[in-house]
């Protein structure tokens, strides 16, 4: 259907057709928008606050999970941690919108404890791109099923993984009764720092 | 460059001929306030379908969701109510203005020769508007949509030969649930409005086809739709519009004005406050005409027989008298249904019975938005906070089982007043000091044991007896000082669990306590007839043989807490309480554990409230 550049100005529409407009009071037709814009615009405008609202600062702080003691929730106890990765859920109040759901999993980690003591958290999430890791016995490696991202018990990434960075570790703390706290949080994915969500 | 962007645009879309059809229509006789009502429903419908897109952002249809996101949308939202607010009442500003656009129809005779065609259309239409707003009442899943919307769909099942399937299918099953309101929704929002779009365009073709129906073509010069026609159309739309506004917020502004939305629905509820939208009230009074199996008259006949003369007015008017006819009829329409929607409402007005049940939704519905802030809404949904809510369903099973005997504050619990008198305490301070102290000093007094004595059977056992006595020779006569009976009336407060009782004081409770058990001279101790343990006693003032000689005087152990009147009201004439004397019925075998604990937690007050706003201390004495 193309045509010679030439031909463009062809068909428009045959002057016969377009009348001059009508010599028109100015003001009527600038009112006429005024007045019809406004009459679309109050309904729009009251949708475009309510489609809005996720960004509200107060909406975030408000669907938080809460029962946390300053980000820190309460995973396991240290006698069941061993050098061998496993997943604890994070049980928290989570809300969803209008529910509340008391005692929910909110996410898991992965938590080892090794020869010398030191205990290790890992978020579950790929730092590529979201995904959730299992940890592969076979390989002693955390896999990614998504886009192979592997990552040594340690967390480091393997050198020809997709992921830009290592997983992400996660504070622990260990009280007095030997539980184990985690301060649990996301971070955004696909970078090579690691920057809270 | 805009200009050769702008002629390009037309050798390849010809849309300056497009624009020039759609504005430059001629107007006969100039622009008119007469012709806008066409335009304003326009307006109206276009406002629906961007009010109800971001609604439909917000909004999930299934039984355990929908309530939940509308309250959702309501009170925590932006704007939401606002949003929902003009949504609401733009759909009943769009009924009225069907009516007048249709008024006009007729009275003009615009659906003569050649406008048949688009007259037929317009009733199509106007049948889509209503499946629209019916389809719509149900969504928000409250109370009054969900009784409303079941008449609707009971009266679709009285259709001869398919009804019943009919109803089944508008249901999405036997009973109401999530599969109801996943079909009316995708009626409102995909297939009635896609319905709508589509008369509307044709309707609009053939409205364009043959123009404007002008009564008089030498009013004034002749005019073209752009901008005289446009600048009435918006004028006349933005008063719509501030009507629309004026409503939404005329109950207040921000989440409490707007819309109303009712408590969550519940089929175990009966909801006797239901009724339809106000412009189908005259369909359901007339149903009150037709009684029993002549329903099918009033619900379907007639309104039948309505339609098709309506759609017949085209070929009627074709007749001598055929327009008189019309116009005749369409008022006749208009001046049935005034009166019916008028009676409906004078016979609500004059209902004490549906005026109460209004104000009890409304309580609902209040209460039911506080404690979804109050403790959040679980999986269950909003219906169980309700549910488990002593305030009102302990209200409720107190109104039901209790209240044929007992009062509540001079009512039933949920503020009916019965015209009987009542035959047994008045229980609204149950477990207090005021209830206390008002035993201690007038037993006999008409909300305490004085209304007992209407019940022949009853006689003067608990206004003339050994309590009665007891309070007239120690109380009245002055032996027991004013300080002296408080300090029992703290001591017996202090075993209360009463959730308004407040700290007690220590100093009294044991002087109350010492009183109690011991009497002084010339006072009788309580606990010569009333049995009582605490827990620490120190000074063993209860650890001698536990009294009640007095047949019908209550063990007080623990004498106001949950578990005594559980205890209480499980049986009544077990020989701890009344014995013998009793005239209770004893609740054990009536009510289930749930019920038990819901009317004993209403009595105790024990139930979540806001905390009073600064100010209002009440209930603290610190």
């Amino acid at each position: 259907m193309s045509q010679p550049p030439e031909s463009d100005a062809g068909p428009t529409t045959p002057d016969y057709l377009v009348p001059p407009e009508p010599r028109r009071n100015f003001v009527a037709q600038l009112a006429a928008v005024v007045v019809g814009g406004l009459t679309g615009l109050v309904p729009l405008a009251a949708g475009l606050a309510t489609f809005l609202n996720p960004l509200r600062k107060s909406v975030k702080d408000k669907l938080a999970p809460s029962g946390s003691e300053e980000g820190f929730y309460k995973v396991a106890h240290l006698d069941s941690l061993s050098a061998v990765p496993q997943a604890f859920k994070i049980i928290a109040d989570r809300k969803d919108a209008w529910n509340t759901f008391p005692k929910d999993a909110i996410g898991s980690v992965y938590l080892t404890k090794g020869d010398d003591g030191k205990i290790l958290a890992f978020n579950l999430t790929c730092p590529h791109a979201g995904c959730a890791v299992d940890w592969r016995p076979a390989k002693k490696a955390y896999h990614c099923p998504c886009h192979n991202s592997s990552f040594t018990a340690d967390g480091t990434r393997a050198p020809d993984s997709p992921s830009a960075r290592d997983l992400d570790s996660l504070e622990v703390k260990v009280d007095t009764n030997g539980a184990v706290w985690v301060k649990y949080q996301d971070f955004k994915t696909g970078e090579k720092e690691k920057h809270p969500a | 460059m805009t200009r050769l962007l702008l002629e390009w645009l037309d050798s390849r879309t010809g849309y300056r001929s497009l624009m020039h059809e759609a504005l430059y229509e001629r107007v006969p006789g100039g622009a008119r306030w007469r012709y806008v009502w066409g335009s304003t429903l326009v307006f109206t419908f276009v406002t629906q379908l961007i009010t109800g897109l971001f609604l439909w952002m917000s909004y999930s249809p299934s039984s355990q969701t929908a309530w939940e996101s509308v309250y959702y949308i309501q009170h925590e939202m932006q704007l939401g109510w606002m949003l929902r607010g003009i949504h609401h009442f733009t759909a009943q500003a769009m009924v009225v203005l069907l009516v007048i656009h249709l008024l006009q129809v007729i009275i003009d005779g615009a659906y003569k020769a050649p406008r048949e065609v688009n007259f037929w259309l317009g009733l199509i239409l106007m049948k889509i508007v209503l499946g629209l707003s019916l389809t719509g009442y149900l969504l928000p899943w409250d109370q009054k949509g969900y009784w409303a919307t079941k008449v609707a769909t009971n009266i679709a099942g009285i259709t001869p030969v398919v009804g019943e399937q009919v109803q089944t299918l508008a249901v999405g099953g036997p009973n109401y649930g999530h599969h109801t309101l996943t079909r009316f929704f995708a009626l409102h929002a995909g297939l009635l409005p896609a319905l709508l779009i589509g008369f509307l365009a044709l309707h609009m073709y053939v409205f364009r086809r043959h123009g404007l129906t002008v009564p008089d073509p030498i009013h004034k010069p002749d005019s073209t739709f752009w901008p005289d026609q446009v600048l009435k159309d918006g004028v006349a739309c933005l008063a719509v519009l501030a009507t629309v506004l004026f409503l939404v917020m005329y109950h207040g502004v921000g989440p409490h004005g707007g819309a109303e939305l009712g408590a969550p629905a519940d089929a175990t509820e009966n909801y006797s406050a239901a009724r339809p939208e106000w412009y189908f009230l005259f369909l359901f009074q007339m149903l009150k005409y037709f009684p029993g199996e002549s329903e099918v008259i009033g619900a379907m006949l007639i309104p039948g027989v309505i339609l098709t003369i309506l759609a017949l007015m085209p070929i009627l008017g074709r007749w001598k008298l055929g327009h008189s006819f019309n116009v005749a009829f369409m008022g006749g329409i208009i001046l049935g249904v005034v009166i019916l929607t008028g009676l409906a409402i004078r016979e609500d007005s004059g209902n004490t019975d549906y005026r109460w049940a209004v104000a009890d939704a409304e309580t609902k519905a209040e209460r039911v938005k506080e404690l979804a802030e109050l403790q959040g809404i679980g999986p269950a949904g909003a219906v169980q906070l309700l549910r488990d809510d002593p305030k009102t369903r302990g209200a409720a099973l107190f109104a039901a089982k209790c209240a044929s005997c007992h009062r509540y504050a001079g009512h039933d619990g949920v503020g009916r007043v019965s015209a009987e008198p009542a035959t047994a305490a008045d229980l609204a301070t149950f477990g207090t000091r005021e209830w206390i102290h008002s035993i201690l000093t007038d037993p006999a007094g008409e909300k305490n044991f004085g209304a007992t004595a209407r019940v022949p059977e009853v006689g003067e056992r608990f206004t003339k007896g050994e309590m009665a006595q007891w309070v007239a020779e120690c109380v009245t006569s002055g032996k027991l000082t004013a300080a002296e009976l408080n300090t029992i009336v703290e001591f017996l407060a202090s075993l209360s669990e009463h959730k308004l009782r407040g700290p007690v004081d220590q100093t009294l409770v044991s002087a109350g306590q010492k009183l109690f058990a011991e009497g002084k001279d010339g006072v009788t101790a309580c606990y010569d007839c009333h049995a009582m343990k605490v827990s620490p006693d120190p000074e063993g003032l209860f650890e001698g043989s536990s009294a009640q000689i007095a047949t019908g005087a209550p063990d007080l152990t623990g004498y106001g807490s949950a578990a005594w009147l559980r205890d209480f009201l499980i049986n009544p004439g077990d020989k701890r309480f009344y014995g013998s004397h009793n005239a209770m019925p004893g609740f054990g075998g009536q009510l289930s554990d749930v019920e038990l604990k819901l009317i004993v937690d209403f009595l105790l007050h024990n139930w979540l409230e806001k905390p009073p706003a600064a100010g209002g201390a009440a209930g603290s004495t610190h």
